[in-house]
């Protein structure tokens, strides 16, 4: 009897046990869909923090205000606010031939009017034209504000895109006057949409020019922040060094105070993929766990068949069948059944990656598709056909009375 | 004549080892000549089906030797042995042992299969061994379908389709109601008058007229070996 034959009598005998084939096959594809799924959405989510935090921009350095200056009763007088003071200083080419640009920062959120819909701007945020490059905001219609408009301090604003949906609707808000906590801004651009999955809706937010926000709202205390873009993403640790020395010149920062703190996006990015890929690796073990159990489903549906095969095997080689020819139409079952239940495993994992899983899109990683794939189907094959060569092995009397 | 198709020498066969050893046969010797029609008697426990194991290379004895035509089995590797047991016997077992969701054809099919016959000459035929069983049209029927009487039947054609020289059926008729084993014994019957060796295994006296040697077993050893009386 040839192969081929061998072929067409597995094929037989799994058609005519369509439940004990369904269900192997149903174990199977669990097994390696849950493996397949449970990884990509790790890895997904691994990626949405990464994306999220590139939106930020990677190559900044936030300064904050540390607001502990006044340690010890030392130098009690020492004043460590952030003011407009430190902008040239800080953006001096030799000094600092890594800041590409520094913006001070004066933020809080600000009622809103426009023919009398009301919204707030969580963040409204005083500032220098470049801080939109900064961080990663571009102007979607009009324009930004210039230079020019901060020198003069005029009342016009660059409106994130809900506050134009909330405060406009469809209108256009360019050219359109809004009222802030009783002051007038002019509209003279909308920011594009900025995705990610943050906890803060990005597009909240209205940018004006920071001596505008100073006059007319804030008064001109201490700035909230300084947002320094460095001249390139390798560049970020070097600029940090060089603002650092600046700042300290600057507060008359001795020793170890926390007069100040610097944010370094870049850090908080490595900072964040390492969580992520902890998140992953703890993801991958549960896949592992589930692979395991699937394993072992496979196994059990596998062997539990055994005493019913055994006493065909018992037949078939009463009849005449070879061992080999025997074995063979075993393994040819086993395989198909491992082969089919990995595929369709693999194409219900890829369908269900297509969909979004608690705001997360899962991605799917290759090498677990492969992993879960091998194992089921190493498995399957084992567990499939190792039965069947140990009652092939028998004498046909003792395989027929096998119970 | 040339030698017997089966020659059993002096076999025995124990189940198990020391204390709860089982002794099945303790030292069988029988010759069986081409075309003998012979039925085994004996009540259960006497080793009956345990020397047709032997005689159908199901089964290998303690010790002693089994010849048939000529040949040691004991001598045969596996894959010789599985080509004896496919061109040389057919065998009938008591619970039919027909393979489970396969058709008649398929079943009956099965042992050509393994003997590497063309699909198309082997479906041709099984239909035929089908036919002489009377259950041609029955062919596309699974087990599950059939009656006992039926199932033996088709069990019977699987036997009978390889042309086998040696038909063992151990108790073929033990399950069956009496119109059933009139068929059987009646195929069994015209195998024998076309030249096969028919051995027999039965508890009813009836059954075992049709035979023309009998032989009878008592707890393992050979106590009456006597031509019936037509």
């Amino acid at each position: 009897m040839n192969i081929l034959e061998s072929i067409r009598f597995a094929l037989r005998g799994l058609t005519a046990n369509k439940l004990r084939s369904g269900l192997t096959v149903l174990g199977i594809l669990i097994g390696v869909a849950a493996v397949i799924l449970l990884v990509a959405v790790g890895n997904g989510s691994a990626k949405a923090i990464q994306n999220s935090i590139e939106q930020l921009g990677t190559n900044t350095l936030t300064v904050t205000s540390g607001g502990g200056g006044l340690r010890g009763g030392g130098a009690s007088t020492q004043n460590t606010s952030l003011t407009m003071d430190l902008v040239p200083a800080l953006s001096d080419p030799n000094e600092a031939p890594h800041v590409h640009s520094v913006s001070p920062v004066v933020t809080g959120s600000q009622d809103a009017t426009f023919e009398g819909t009301d919204h707030t701007i969580a963040q409204f945020v005083g500032t220098y034209p470049g801080y939109a490059t900064a961080s990663n905001f571009t102007v979607a219609k009009g324009a930004m504000f210039t230079g020019d408009d901060v020198t003069e301090a005029s009342k016009v604003v660059v409106i994130g895109s809900t506050v134009a949906e909330d405060l406009f609707d469809t209108v256009n808000p360019v050219g359109k006057q809004i009222t802030v906590s009783g002051k007038l801004f002019t509209v003279i651009g909308v920011l594009v949409e900025k995705g990610g999955a943050g906890f803060q809706d990005p597009n909240d937010i209205a940018i004006a020019p920071v001596s505008a926000v100073q006059e007319s709202l804030t008064g001109y205390g201490p700035l909230n922040q300084l947002l320094i873009q460095a001249t390139g993403p390798d560049d970020v640790t070097a600029a940090q060094a060089e603002v650092t020395t600046i700042l300290d010149d600057k507060l008359h920062v001795t020793g170890t105070t926390t007069a100040y703190r610097i944010l370094n996006q870049s850090q908080l990015l490595q900072t964040r993929t390492d969580a992520a890929k902890t998140f992953t690796t703890l993801l991958g073990a549960v896949a592992g766990i589930s692979l395991l159990v699937g394993g072992i489903g496979i196994t059990n549906i596998m062997m539990v068949t055994v005493t019913e095969r055994t006493r065909e095997i018992g037949i078939r080689k009463a009849l005449g069948a070879p061992r080999r020819t025997v074995l063979t139409q075993f393994l040819v079952e086993a395989t198909v059944l491992s082969v089919i239940g990995g595929l369709l495993g693999v194409a219900a994992a890829l369908i269900g990656s297509m969909f979004t899983i608690y705001g997360i899109k899962p991605v799917v990683v290759p090498s677990s598709v492969a992993l879960a794939l091998g194992v089921s189907v190493a498995i399957g094959l084992f567990f499939g056909s190792y039965p069947a060569s140990r009652a092939a092995g028998l004498r046909p009397i003792e395989a027929l009375r096998y119970e | 004549m040339g030698h017997p198709v089966v020659e059993v020498r002096d076999v025995t066969k124990v189940y198990g080892e020391g204390e709860t050893a089982v002794h099945a046969l303790r030292g069988v010797s029988l010759s069986l000549d081409r075309g003998d029609y012979v039925a085994i008697m004996g009540s259960s426990g006497s080793g009956k089906s345990t020397l047709m194991n032997i005689i159908g290379c199901l089964d290998i004895p303690t010790s002693g030797s089994y010849l048939l035509d000529g040949v040691d089995v004991s001598e045969l590797t596996d894959r010789q042995l599985a080509l004896v047991r496919n061109r040389r016997i057919g065998f009938v077992f008591q619970a039919f042992n027909l393979i489970a969701r396969t058709t008649a054809l398929a079943n009956v099919e099965l042992p050509l299969a393994y003997a590497g016959m063309k699909a198309k000459d082997r479906r041709r035929r099984a239909f035929a061994a089908l036919s002489l069983v009377g259950l041609a049209d029955r062919a596309g029927h699974e087990p599950n379908q059939l009656s006992g009487g039926q199932q033996q039947r088709v069990a019977v054609a699987r036997a009978l389709v390889t042309a086998p020289a040696l038909v063992l059926a151990d108790e073929p008729t033990g399950n069956l109601d009496t119109q059933s084993t009139a068929d059987v014994l009646a195929v069994l019957d015209r195998l024998n008058r076309s030249g096969r060796t028919i051995v027999l295994i039965t508890h009813e006296p009836d059954v075992a007229k049709h035979a023309r040697r009998l032989i009878r077993l008592v707890d393992g050893r050979i106590v009456e070996d006597a031509l019936v009386s037509a």
